[in-house]
């Protein structure tokens, strides 16, 4: 009741402002006019009586503020202080606009990068407790996440006591059939509980029933909503049209969710039931499939591991033939799909942190400079009545005004940001990305911003505060004052540039260990000469060339076309190109040596005479394979040197024959040559043992053509494509491209490039921060020492001396600041080690490199406060006081 | 300035309402008044007293109307409240019971 009057009151009063004021004035005005009569009666002088009743009166001002106070709100005086805070700032614009600049690019960097972490690692995954469930893999000596076969999976579901529900997946579901010729078409086919264990539901129609992944069952298929959206027109009616898949013609029968994405298994746009009645899934040797399990409540992925990895050694034991050395391997499904992104994006936030902290400390020394040049206003206020608490409150306004401009800027910048760098995300790449679909301003990106902007506010307001609260009042009204002016600048001035140094050095060794990397990766010796090579990938699908004869048959015709086209210098074929997945293993043994059902698998290509030659690889034993060399001729190997030397080491492989496993009657394969290894997997993969085999003694369907021209690669493409059609318009042709664009535009080197890139956008924002920091200390110290030089000067030094006095002053801060940088880019280049491709963390030509790059801008920035400092005229100096 | 001796804490607003209880009166009348009959000894600060009369009003211990003086001159004078007049009471007595207490304690023999 009381409250509600004393609001009522003071809402009264807050109306009525200026007539409450001027009653205060005439009430008090009352008083010094009574007080002075008084005086006056008692004898005193008539001007002595006056002044002698304003002193006893006091500061009128401060009074009628402290009145004021008492019946006002709080807010208005807030009001009052921002309206001050505004005038001030737009009366310094140059101050303003820097500071609000430097934070808007620090703040923006950050926000933009927080944006993609939060959608890739703090938003949840789209299924139903994302945390519970795992991948099944099974590894082999080549590695711990190779496929599992349809019949191993069908006994781990039955003999495992860990999960709840186990599913597998394959990528792929074929050509789509459309009135334009096939088309390659992404997609995926799982069990029928796959989506129903994520805890998917479509959107439009129905998911796949229990038992649709049957024999019996007629084929379905599902569509992702980005593949109804663009192709389908969004329309309700495509549940229950055909589409036909290769030779299968499946129902539509819903859409998924929009949110819905399956990393691993994408780009997929039509999700379809697997079928046990392929010639694979009877097979326990064949392996497809590809697990995905939610554990039980209450078990960890630890026992789950140990379950799935007992119930596959018993397998072992009862299936030795095609199960020795086949052990299941567990991941958490999380760590499957992030686990690569996680590292990078966590370097791009530490970066963006970095950058936003050397904003702040430029921003704070501003505002350090300012507050010595508001001394004089912050005594002239306080004698005036302001309380100590209400200056304070102007700065921690003043601060958080910045802050929340700078913020505010920021926050747009960052948006924009995260908008372009998505954009900048190729279609393919942001296909296996497919949590960043979401990336853009949410809550989350919100309150992060909020935090990081209310932070830098507290800390501008912090500065000047250490300022006011050590300050004397009345040195400081006093105008020429230098006494101890600026002793706290240059104690607080000079660390924080000795931390923007630092910090800048670690953003720039941190680019350029990234950069060394890329340049590593692309020049990374992938046992051929990449350039001028064209590609293009045929498949041959549907009824014809099912038979061996018939892809041969295919293979010459295609060989003949294209090795006579104008410009092309050589032509090769391969099943599988280089720099792919480099999977299709198979399992091998010597015939030479006892067979001891070892699981020896190494990943195996079919290739045409030329094919080597054409790539320029080096053939380091024995002989390319021969033209004539067919199912007619004995078989034959290439091995390239990974192979000889895990399995022939010490020996010439050269003439050593090999088998199959599990091939019945033995075909002995002989070995003709060595190759120096060809990447077969991602530029950074480890290299693995790659057997190569005649074309016509294993042919594929799939044929990948390779041209080294002396031409430029399209036009070559175009006559092959033209080629291809020539030979058989029904061939599926996959978009052309080049080796360089394979090295180039590879997942691995996409991270590589667009993290070096982003963290050089950042170091170089970084030094130029620091430097104009730097120079910002050097300018201050030397116009508060002016006086000083000008008196050494008077005294006799030279200019030289006063050259090197201050440069020595920068110098030492530089130094530190490089010191304490090279630590801490250590530390930080040990914590993005994973990131790195052929280059050490301690990398020596780094580290030596920056610090030579840094010291140089420092000095380039000391020098002209140095030139300045030397052409002090002494007399001019003296005289100024 | 010289600071001259301030007047136990708190006990400003009590002088300023038993101060109201006799008539109206304007701040100047009010300081007056106090050092008029304490002999000089109290003192109050134009630098408390309006800020106090403020918070008074505030309270609704005081109502406030401007008169004119007997030199013709406008001013503001206080009134007590209904209310003010039950705070002073309990002010006084609660102000009784310190100057007790600390009484007790000054004439404690055993000190």
């Amino acid at each position: 009741m009381k409250t509600l009057r004393q609001m009522s009151t003071k809402l009264l009063h807050l109306l009525r402002r200026e007539q409450y004021r001027n009653e205060l004035e005439e009430e008090m005005a009352f008083h010094r006019a009574q007080t002075e009569h008084d005086l006056r009666s008692e004898g005193v002088a008539s001007t002595d009586a006056r002044r002698i009743a304003k002193r006893q009166f006091g500061n009128t001002e401060g009074l009628k503020e402290r009145s004021t106070e008492m019946v006002s709100f709080r807010f208005e005086s807030v009001a009052q202080d921002l309206r001050f805070a505004l005038r001030q700032l737009r009366k310094n614009r140059g101050f303003a606009l820097t500071a609000i600049l430097i934070l808007a690019l620090g703040i923006g960097a950050s926000v933009a990068i927080f944006g993609f972490v939060d959608a890739a690692l703090i938003r949840p995954l789209p299924y139903a407790n994302p945390t519970r469930l795992a991948m099944l893999y099974e590894g082999i000596n080549l590695g711990p996440r190779f496929h599992l076969s349809y019949l191993d999976y069908v006994d781990w579901k039955k003999m495992n006591h860990s999960f709840e529900d186990m599913e597998i997946y394959a990528q792929g579901i074929g050509m789509l059939r459309t009135p334009q010729g096939l088309q390659p078409a992404d997609g995926a086919e799982v069990s029928a509980g796959f989506l129903k264990m994520l805890g998917v539901t479509p959107v439009l129609g129905r998911g796949f029933y229990a038992g649709e992944d049957e024999a019996s069952a007629p084929p379905t298929v599902l569509l992702s909503y980005g593949i109804w959206q663009r192709k389908f027109g969004g329309r309700a009616d495509v549940l229950g049209q055909t589409l036909q898949f290769d030779d299968k013609a499946m129902t539509i029968i819903g859409v998924l969710p929009k949110e819905f994405h399956f990393a691993l298994a994408e780009p997929a746009d039509y999700w379809t039931t697997m079928h046990p009645d392929g010639v694979c899934q009877k097979q326990r040797g064949c392996h497809n499939y590809f697990g995905v399990a939610r554990l039980k409540d209450g078990v960890s992925f630890a026992s789950a591991a140990a379950d799935i990895h007992g119930v596959s050694e018993r397998l072992e034991g009862v299936y030795p033939d095609t199960n020795r050395e086949r052990v299941a391997t567990l991941f958490p499904l999380t760590e499957e799909f992030l686990g690569n992104i996680r590292p990078i994006l966590l370097v791009l936030l530490g970066g963006a942190g970095l950058l936003l902290l050397i904003a702040s400390m430029n921003v704070a020394s501003l505002l350090l400079v300012r507050t010595e040049s508001r001394r004089r206003e912050i005594a002239v206020r306080g004698a005036l009545g302001a309380s100590a608490s209400r200056l304070m409150r102007q700065f921690v306004i003043e601060g958080l005004l910045l802050a929340g401009l700078g913020g505010s800027l920021g926050i747009a910048l960052g948006t924009e940001a995260m908008r372009l760098l998505h954009q900048f995300v190729p279609r393919d790449m942001l296909a296996t990305m497919p949590y960043l679909q979401g990336t853009g301003m949410n809550l989350h990106v919100a309150i992060f911003s909020t935090v990081i902007c209310v932070a830098a506010g507290l800390m501008f307001a912090w500065m000047p505060y250490l300022r006011i609260t050590r300050g004397d009042l009345r040195e400081d009204l006093s105008e020429g004052a230098r006494g101890s002016a600026g002793t706290l600048w240059k104690r607080f001035g000079a660390n924080l540039v000795v931390i923007e140094i630092a910090t800048a050095m670690v953003l720039l060794v941190g680019a350029g260990l990234l950069g060394k990397s890329l340049y590593r990766l692309l020049h990374a010796d992938t046992g051929m000469e990449p350039d001028h090579l064209a590609l293009l990938r045929v498949a041959a699908v549907g009824n014809t060339y099912q038979k061996e004869a018939e892809q041969i048959v295919l293979e010459r015709k295609l060989f003949e076309e294209i090795s006579h086209l104008p410009g092309v210098n050589s032509a090769g074929i391969t099943n599988q190109l280089p720099l792919g997945d480099g999977d299709g293993a198979t399992s091998f043994h010597r015939l030479d040596r006892p067979y001891l059902k070892l699981n020896q698998e190494v990943t195996r290509r079919s290739i045409t005479s030329s094919y080597f030659a054409t790539l320029k690889a080096r053939i380091t034993r024995g002989r390319a394979f021969r033209a004539d060399e067919d199912a007619s001729k004995p078989l034959t190997a290439i091995i390239n040197s990974t192979l000889a030397r895990q399995y022939f080491a010490g020996e010439d492989p050269v003439g050593k024959r090999i088998a199959w496993d599990g091939d019945s009657p033995v075909h002995p394969i002989e070995i003709v040559g060595v190759v120096d290894d060809v990447q077969e997997g991602q530029l950074d993969a480890a290299p693995r043992a790659v057997l190569y085999q005649p074309f016509e003694q294993n042919p594929d369907n799939g044929l990948a053509l390779v041209v080294r021209t002396s031409q430029s690669e399209e036009s070559v493409l175009r006559e092959m494509t033209e080629g291809v059609h020539h030979v058989d318009p029904g061939l599926a042709i996959f978009p052309p491209s080049t080796m360089m664009q394979r090295i180039h535009d590879s997942p691995t080197t996409y991270l590589h490039r667009s993290s070096a890139w982003i963290v050089a956008g950042f170091a170089g924002i970084a030094l130029i921060l620091s430097v104009v920091g730097l120079y910002g200390v050097i300018a201050y110290s030397v116009s508060q020492r002016t006086r000083e030089i000008g008196v050494r000067m008077a005294l006799g030094a030279l200019r030289g001396s006063v050259y090197s006095m201050i440069l020595r002053e920068a110098g030492l801060l530089t130094a530190f600041g490089i010191t304490l940088g090279v630590g801490a880019s250590l530390g930080a280049a040990t914590l993005m080690r994973k990131l790195l491709f052929g280059v050490a963390a301690w990398d020596a030509e780094t580290l030596a490199g920056v610090a030579v790059v840094l010291a140089c801008f420092a000095m380039l920035a000391s020098f002209l406060p140095a030139r300045r400092a030397a052409g002090v005229d002494p007399v001019e100096a003296l005289r100024s006081e | 300035m010289a600071k001259k001796p301030d007047l136990l804490p708190g006990t400003l607003d009590m002088l300023i309402l038993k101060t109201l209880t006799r008539a109206p009166l304007h701040g100047y009348g009010i300081a007056q008044h106090i050092k008029r009959i304490s002999d000089d000894v109290l003192t109050v600060e134009e630098g408390s007293l309006y800020p106090a009369l403020q918070r008074l009003l505030l309270q609704g211990w005081v109502k406030a109307e401007w008169k004119m003086t007997e030199t013709n001159r406008r001013a503001r004078y206080y009134t007590l409240t209904i209310e003010g007049r039950k705070q002073l009471g309990l002010e006084v007595s609660e102000f009784e019971r310190m100057i007790a207490a600390i009484g007790r304690v000054l004439q404690d023999q055993e000190a």
